[in-house]
């Protein structure tokens, strides 16, 4: 990654959306939108609801399937963004993981530079979260993706478990290069005067300015139980979050919600960081991972 | 895509609730097109909040215009935005409407719907009639400035009389559609409002084989394309408003 600022997956759609209000040169990496095997419709609408701190979301991973990614989307994106993507794949069984990780391999685009297996959706029942609240689980659908792919490999949690270290710890045995940190948390939002649930899915996941100190405390814990590299998320909106999150172990920072606000939330963040550690004596970037003194 | 700062150059209100807010964005002004919105971060929220899309009502001579009532909590922080404030506009947005039409353009607005009919009515050449509709005649927005543009015939319709013909909008267009077609004149209908007499609507269009192009208002977050969260039905499935609509043609909406 040629910055430390990378897009979150389902924030940014396939990378050329935002094309014309963001500086794509602050952009160390895209992560595109959750990708499986077949089209996937999503859930019915509404399918958010604004809360104070953030967003609660349950889109339910509408997608297009990977043929029509990899012959539309990718060869539009290659055309126009010179930003490696990292592509979000997901399945509904530890086959349909695979499948879409060997098919996205063995397509060899250059613009793919990375995978993220998201096992931590919550709106979407099969599939998603229940991969990744069972570290054995987690193991077995990891290490059927890291057989079907040799690119990079990062595995996205879920952050609603009692402890992450078993997660990490599995991942890591699995083969995973490294860890995306956190999925949204799960949420709920009711309309009070028409006793409903607000989202047509009734729940949904939070994300945004009000998740990102249980993201650092996430962060910490996953940092103290393995060296692979972290690329952290969920409340990105300056620099010192993104800060925050190097400091306690993240190697990169991706920025989500906050884009929706402001699409150019990323050129602040990644000069801010430049800011910061020339203010205080950092040789690079990379020198901040791990800094926290406690 | 623009992504500009834009100080506003008149806020006012007209009556009912319902307000002008002028922008002054040059660069967007000149590349709208009719059916398209802007998507405006609200100063007095919290940064964080998510932005509030806009059907635009004009954009000419370097001014954006956009006709808006405070229905929410968005829209109630967006009435107190002073002249001179400075605001964060993301646009032109979306798909809008055609500006062209083969046979008379219908143009039928309920409400703030009326907004980009106002700036279609100004790009379509030559005769078009307006159907208005609203609750009292309050709702009835923009009488005056319609009535400025050239070759433009307006009906209106109230749902308590109190202007126009006592019913809802599709009365007074049922009347001309059955003139056109007895006629053997060719017609396309352009409809912006709430969901309920734009159902009316293009059914009226599929049910005659005419073209009809449909602006939907949903929710939005990110007005890009890239969150997915703004969806309508269509025959392609679910399709995200902000970017393959807001203006869908009527034979493609699923009801």
């Amino acid at each position: 990654m040629a910055t430390p600022v990378a897009t979150a997956s389902g924030t940014f759609g396939y990378g050329t959306e935002y094309i014309g209000a963001v500086d794509y040169s602050k952009l160390g990496a895209v992560t595109a939108k959750g990708i499986r095997v077949d089209p996937w419709p999503g859930n019915a609408m509404p399918r958010h609801a604004e809360v104070p701190g953030g967003l609660v979301n349950a889109i339910g991973l509408q997608g297009t399937g990977v043929e029509h990614f990899l012959k539309f989307t990718v060869p539009w994106y290659a055309q126009n963004v010179k930003v490696p993507m990292i592509v979000n794949i997901w399945g509904g069984s530890v086959d349909e993981y695979a499948a879409v990780a060997r098919r996205l391999t063995e397509a060899a685009h250059p613009s793919i530079g990375a995978l993220e297996m998201n096992v931590s959706c919550p709106n979407v029942k099969a599939g998603g979260h229940t991969f990744g609240q069972d570290p054995k689980v987690l193991s077995e659908v990891v290490s059927a993706v890291r057989k079907a792919t040799t690119l990079p490999l990062l595995v996205k949690l879920a952050p609603n478990v009692p402890s992450i270290a078993p997660y990490v710890k599995a991942c890591e045995d699995a083969g995973a290069d490294a860890l995306s940190l956190i999925n949204t948390i799960p949420a709920m939002v009711i309309d009070i005067e028409r006793r409903r649930p607000v989202l047509a899915n009734v729940t949904g996941g939070l994300s945004g300015r009000g998740i990102h100190p249980a993201a650092v405390k996430l962060v910490y814990d996953a940092h103290k139980a393995t060296k692979l590299p972290i690329l952290a998320m969920g409340g990105v909106y300056e620099a010192k979050d993104a800060i925050e999150f190097m400091l306690a172990g993240a190697t990169a920072v991706a920025v989500g919600t906050a884009t929706f606000s402001d699409p150019d939330v990323v050129a602040k963040v990644c000069d801010g960081i430049v800011a910061y550690c020339g203010r205080h004596g950092f040789a690079s970037v990379s020198a901040l991972t791990g800094a926290l003194e406690v | 895509m623009l992504n500009e700062k834009c100080r506003i150059l008149e806020h006012v209100e007209i009556g009912a609730g319902y307000r002008y807010i002028v922008f002054d964005a040059p660069k967007m002004a000149a590349a709208l097109t009719p059916g398209q919105f802007v998507h405006v971060k609200v100063p007095a929220l919290e940064p964080s909040a998510l932005r509030r899309p806009f059907s635009v009502f004009d954009a000419e001579d370097g001014r954006v215009t956009v006709l808006y009532k405070a229905v929410g909590r968005g829209t109630f922080a967006l009435n107190g935005a002073k002249v001179g404030d400075e605001v964060s506009v993301l646009g032109p947005l979306g798909h809008g409407f055609p500006v062209k039409c083969a046979g008379v353009p219908l143009l039928v607005g309920g409400g703030y719907g009326v907004a980009p009919l106002h700036f279609l009515a100004k790009r379509l050449p030559g005769e078009k009639r307006l159907f208005i509709g609203g609750r009292t005649a309050a709702d009835l927005l923009a009488l005056d400035k319609f009535a400025a543009i050239d070759g433009v015939k307006v009906y209106t319709a109230t749902n308590d009389g109190s202007a126009g013909v006592k019913g809802l909008v599709t009365d007074p267009l049922d009347d001309v559609l059955i003139e056109l077609r007895g006629e053997a004149r060719k017609f396309e209908l352009f409809a912006c409002g709430p969901d309920p007499m734009l159902k009316a609507v293009a059914m009226r269009a599929t049910g005659t084989g005419s073209p009809g192009w449909i602006s939907m208002d949903r929710h939005m977050i990110c007005g890009v394309g890239a969150c997915y969260a703004c969806i309508q039905k269509t025959v392609r499935g679910n399709s995200r408003c902000c970017i393959e609509g807001p203006v869908f043609a009527a034979k493609d909406l699923v009801w």
